[in-house]
């Protein structure tokens, strides 16, 4: 069969060839397996592992914050929250219905879940709510089973067990702001909180902690498959503030019928804050969840700025209260004796200017001691005439005015004590001494902060140069007192100088005729000494000046003038020191003396009543006065 | 038609004898790619036998039954029925077109009410039949001329149209890479080869409009696979992750990432290769690919020995299908061509195309177990 040998032989050769194609391309694809899986094999593995590896991070838990006993002020709870997870609820909005039998879920609680629901995967559980009770709970729970893809899921939230009364000391923690992204992913998780004031701020680093990792096997949704590897975080560290929480209770009470106010209590010696009091305070607790727009524009409306910590952000002009720094300033200077007389007309003429003081009809002729328990406003601006701004200025900075006193949390603001150098490169214009005289009363542009005039007093009877603190680096109180308090250097101020100041503030407070007698602490142990102050908001018009100043309450709140008093106990050997600014709370002729003057005495006394030993160390007392020369008391 | 019995002194064969003739070896390598297939499925169901192994296992039992019947029956009885299953398995492409319903987007399948079958599968079977009898038919003078190559023509294109417009742009490209291949083994002309290509040049520009925009993404992306790993360039980029990351030995069985992670799309079906290769590495890959160049080797050998052209162009026409489904798949999960919904035969998971391939290799064997009888033009059996 010829024909078909014929067919069978091309076929056959056909068939070669096509064997031939096919062994090619075999070898080809051999080929592209070698390349894929040896060849370029590393490549692909790190790709794999990058696809399957999520390293997840662990937010550690927030440290405490005390008080100087141990009473917590700030820590970290537990919470319930409701999630919902979309894939196993199934009708999701039905499921909200029947939620939102057994508890309270508000309309926007609603719309957030929904609308989370949609933006994120079907496995990823979604908060319906926050901040369960544990009734509600319970009500949850008890119905699980009707309600698929429903779970209760503990959280973490700050509490603030004592809310607003330590507000401005502790501060708040909120969710992390674009600008405060520092490339740390802790700080990306979702619901990472930060500090954002006080001690919650400043102390963040301390507190915040090491995130832990947890290396987990995704599957392409991101679905966690399993857990690979765990590597537990460190806890935040807890933070010991100064603050004796009794006191602060105490004095927020004693100052909360007032408007606006700013009030500090300090140990002395240690230069602890015991209380810190600015009013009005907010509760910290809304800005962890986020504040409501309605909220924040409240807080950011309202003119007693409720968020500002006045004690050391509010700058007042001191007034009176700046006297004692004056003095001490002309006594050092050699310029002034206890013994030099001035006389007060009711006002100092200079050049063309007229400064008037006070009173009316004047002082008459007076002496240091009288000038500063009646606060002779003429007898100061002669005193400051005489020594300068140069040697004010300096003596200002010595008892911390004019800059930052580097307390521990953020905010502080530095004052001023105005110079020749500052006038100069202010305005361009020479200094006058009309400045010098008014900056002898805490006028003109001296700006201070309580906690600045705390300083000063503290400074003054100790004659150290002592700084506040917010913070116990050295942990809680022993229960006998510090056994190492900080030692401040001297302020190389003449004890006697000092003295004689004291004795002048003692003088304020205990003799009839001193401005701030009426606020005397009647027990003798517990007597204290203090100044007062009237700082202008507003300057007084000729026309004021003529027909007399208007009574406080004609003048809206906002001009009237701020009342301030500073203070110390005991008198002999003062560990306390408080300073009071009420704001807009003084009467135009009295002083400080009447507001903020029985605020500081009802401080002071609860402070010692609770502190019976009052131990002051060796060095911390500037000598009383031994045989004071005193005038005669009253006038 | 003529009894066996009245044949010039050959009788048929009994059937215990055609049984002994049967190439065990081969069958043995079709159960050991199967098995393989099973294993794989197995792991990919991130080892379990549900929801894939078992009803492999089983289809793979139940295909069996036809794989035999079909090599034992007498090689001219599929002569004669070569164009009826044509015409069957064309009813049923049509059918699809006009009853099926949409899985994964295209219409493909057809709901026999038992079982689900995807016609266009078994029409790669039934076009080598027809062909091998059209071609078989034809004397050595008229396969050189252009019209007798017509009718062949119409009977690769017409289903392959059918099949493009389902849309299946795989299995419709391997009915006409098959009937080029059995153009070519027929020996038509080497130069009608030439006009062929030239004419497939000129359709291409219109063919582009035949695809649908998925398919047109798939060849985008397949030319920049990299641009877009999210989108389209998704299930080629995890493809070749999965088999790189496989290296030398693999992760071990069960152990593959890729695709327990569900990173591999289509694990269970076109892209199971990359499960294999990345749990058994270039090792395990290598292993498969031999093991299906044994089979073709195999089918070539009982190809080449039949005495019919039927049975040559019948068992040549399986063993090339067969090998286009094996090139196409791997190839495209190694990232050489672009993304064409094509199985890999014995192992991807699939009722209709277990069955096509088995039943294929069904007349495979029949074609070496008959390889002595010569048929006429007209399909009689003539003795050696």
């Amino acid at each position: 069969m010829r024909p078909e040998a014929q067919r069978q032989k091309l076929f056959t050769r056909r068939a070669a060839v096509l064997a031939g194609a096919q062994a090619g391309v075999l070898a080809a694809l051999a080929a592209r397996m070698y390349q894929l899986q040896i060849v370029e094999s590393d490549r692909y593995v790190v790709l794999a592992d990058e696809n399957r590896i999520n390293l997840r991070l662990l937010a550690p838990l927030r440290g405490r914050i005390f008080d100087r006993f141990g009473v917590v002020l700030a820590d970290s709870r537990q919470n319930y929250q409701l999630v919902i997870i979309a894939e196993q609820a199934g009708d999701v909005a039905a499921t909200l219905d029947a939620l939102g039998i057994l508890i309270e879920v508000s309309e926007s609680d609603r719309r957030r879940a929904l609308r989370d629901i949609r933006r994120k995967h079907a496995f990823v559980p979604v908060l319906v709510r926050a901040n369960l009770s544990w009734d509600e709970m319970a009500r949850v729970e008890v119905a699980t089973p009707e309600l698929p893809g429903v779970s209760i899921e503990p959280g973490v939230t700050r509490h603030y067990p004592f809310g607003e009364m330590a507000s401005h000391v502790i501060g708040y923690v909120a969710a992390v702001s674009d600008q405060e992204l520092t490339g740390d992913p802790l700080l990306e998780l979702p619901d990472f909180r930060i500090g954002k004031a006080g001690v919650e701020k400043s102390q963040d680093a301390e507190l915040r902690g090491t995130a832990g990792t947890s290396q987990v096997e995704v599957n392409a949704f991101g679905r966690v498959v399993r857990e690979l590897a765990r590597v537990a975080g460190k806890p935040g560290r807890d933070v010991v503030t100064s603050i004796d929480m009794s006191m602060q209770e105490f004095a927020t009470r004693r100052c909360s019928a007032e408007q606006s106010l700013a009030s500090v209590l300090l140990d002395a010696v240690t230069g602890d804050v015991l209380a810190l009091v600015s009013i009005p305070n907010f509760d910290p607790v809304p800005f962890s969840a986020g504040l409501t727009s309605g909220m924040w524009q409240d807080l950011s409306n309202d003119p007693r700025k409720p968020l500002s910590n006045k004690v050391i952000a509010g700058a007042y002009p001191p007034g009176s209260a700046f006297k004692p720094v004056v003095a001490a300033a002309a006594l050092s200077a050699g310029v002034l004796t206890p013994e030099t007389s001035i006389t007060c007309p009711g006002y100092l003429s200079l050049g063309d200017a007229t400064f008037h003081c006070w009173r009316h009809g004047g002082h008459g002729t007076l002496r240091l001691r009288d000038a500063i328990k009646k606060s002779c406003d003429v007898f100061f601006y002669e005193t400051a005439r005489r020594v300068g701004i140069d040697r004010l200025a300096a003596m200002a900075r010595r008892f911390g005015f004019g800059d930052v006193l580097g307390v521990d949390i953020p905010g502080e603001r530095p004052g001023l004590i105005p110079s020749r150098e500052w006038r100069l490169a202010t305005s361009g214009t020479a200094w006058s001494q009309g400045e010098t005289v008014i900056a002898g009363i805490g006028q003109g542009s001296v700006l201070a902060t309580p906690l600045q005039l705390a300083t000063m007093v503290a400074r003054l009877v100790t004659g150290r140069a002592v700084s506040p603190r917010l913070v116990r680096a050295d942990g809680l109180m022993p229960p006998g007192g510090d056994l190492a308090p900080p030692v401040f250097p001297s302020l190389g101020i003449s004890p006697h100088v000092l003295a004689l100041v004291i004795d002048g503030m003692s003088a304020v407070v205990n003799e009839q005729g001193g401005t701030a007698y009426g606020a005397r602490i009647t027990e003798p142990d517990f007597a204290m000494g203090g100044k007062s102050g009237t700082s202008q908001v507003r300057h007084i018009s000729e026309y004021e000046r003529d027909h007399g100043v208007r009574k406080a309450r004609q003048i809206p709140w906002k001009e009237r003038d701020h009342a301030l008093f500073v203070a110390f106990a005991p008198v002999g050997t003062p560990r306390y020191v408080c300073a009071t600014v009420v704001e807009h709370g003084g009467t135009s002729g009295g002083g400080g003396s009447a507001v903020a003057a029985p605020i500081c005495r009802d401080i002071l006394l609860e402070a010692q009543r609770r502190d019976p030993v009052r131990r002051v160390p060796e060095g911390y007392a500037v000598a009383h006065l031994a045989a004071p020369a005193r005038s005669q008391p009253g006038g | 038609m003529a009894s066996p019995t009245s044949d010039l002194g050959w009788h048929e064969p009994s059937l215990l004898e055609k049984i002994r003739s049967i190439s065990w070896p081969l069958v043995l390598l079709i159960f050991v790619a199967a098995s393989l297939g099973v294993a794989i499925l197995y792991s990919a169901a991130n080892g379990s036998m549900q929801p894939w192994a078992t009803t492999q296992a089983l289809r793979f039992a139940i295909a069996l039954i036809p794989m035999l019947g079909a090599a034992l029956i007498g090689i001219r009885h599929w002569f004669r029925a070569a164009y009826w299953t044509y015409a069957i398995a064309l009813g049923l492409v049509i059918a699809v077109d006009l009853r099926g319903f949409v899985g994964m987007g295209a219409r493909r399948w057809v709901d026999l009410g038992v079982l689900q079958l995807q016609p266009s599968e078994l029409m790669n079977v039934a076009v080598v039949l027809a062909a091998a009898r059209y071609f078989h038919s034809l004397s050595n003078e008229d396969v050189k001329r252009i019209r007798f190559l017509i009718p062949p023509a119409i009977m690769v294109l017409f289903p392959a149209a059918l099949v493009l417009k389902q849309p299946d742009l795989g299995t419709a490209i391997m009915l006409l890479l098959t009937g080029v291949v059995l153009f070519f083994i027929a020996g038509i002309r080497l130069r009608m080869f030439l006009l062929m290509a030239l004419a497939a040049a000129a359709a291409l520009p219109a063919g582009w409009h035949f695809l649908r925009d998925y398919q047109k993404n798939r060849i985008y992306t397949f030319l920049d696979p990299e641009n877009d790993p999210l989108g389209a360039g998704y299930h080629i980029l995890q493809s070749k992750i999965a088999l790189g990351s496989g290296g030398l030995f693999g992760k071990g069985f069960l152990l593959g990432t890729q695709s327990h992670l569900s990173f591999l799309p289509e694990k269970q079906t076109d892209f199971i290769f990359t499960t294999l290769a990345e749990e058994f590495g270039f090792v395990g890959g290598f292993a498969l690919l031999s093991l299906y160049a044994l089979i073709i080797g195999y089918g070539f050998v009982i190809a080449l020995r039949c005495r019919s052209q039927f049975g040559r162009l019948l068992g040549l026409g399986i063993v090339t299908n067969f090998s286009l489904y094996v090139f196409i798949n791997t190839a495209m999960v190694m990232g050489l061509i672009p993304v064409v919904g094509v199985p890999l035969p014995l192992i991807s998971y699939g009722g209709t195309a277990i069955l096509a391939v088995v039943f294929g290799f069904g007349l495979l064997l029949n074609v070496g177990v008959h390889r002595d009888v010569r048929l006429n033009r007209r399909g009689e059996s003539q003795p050696s």
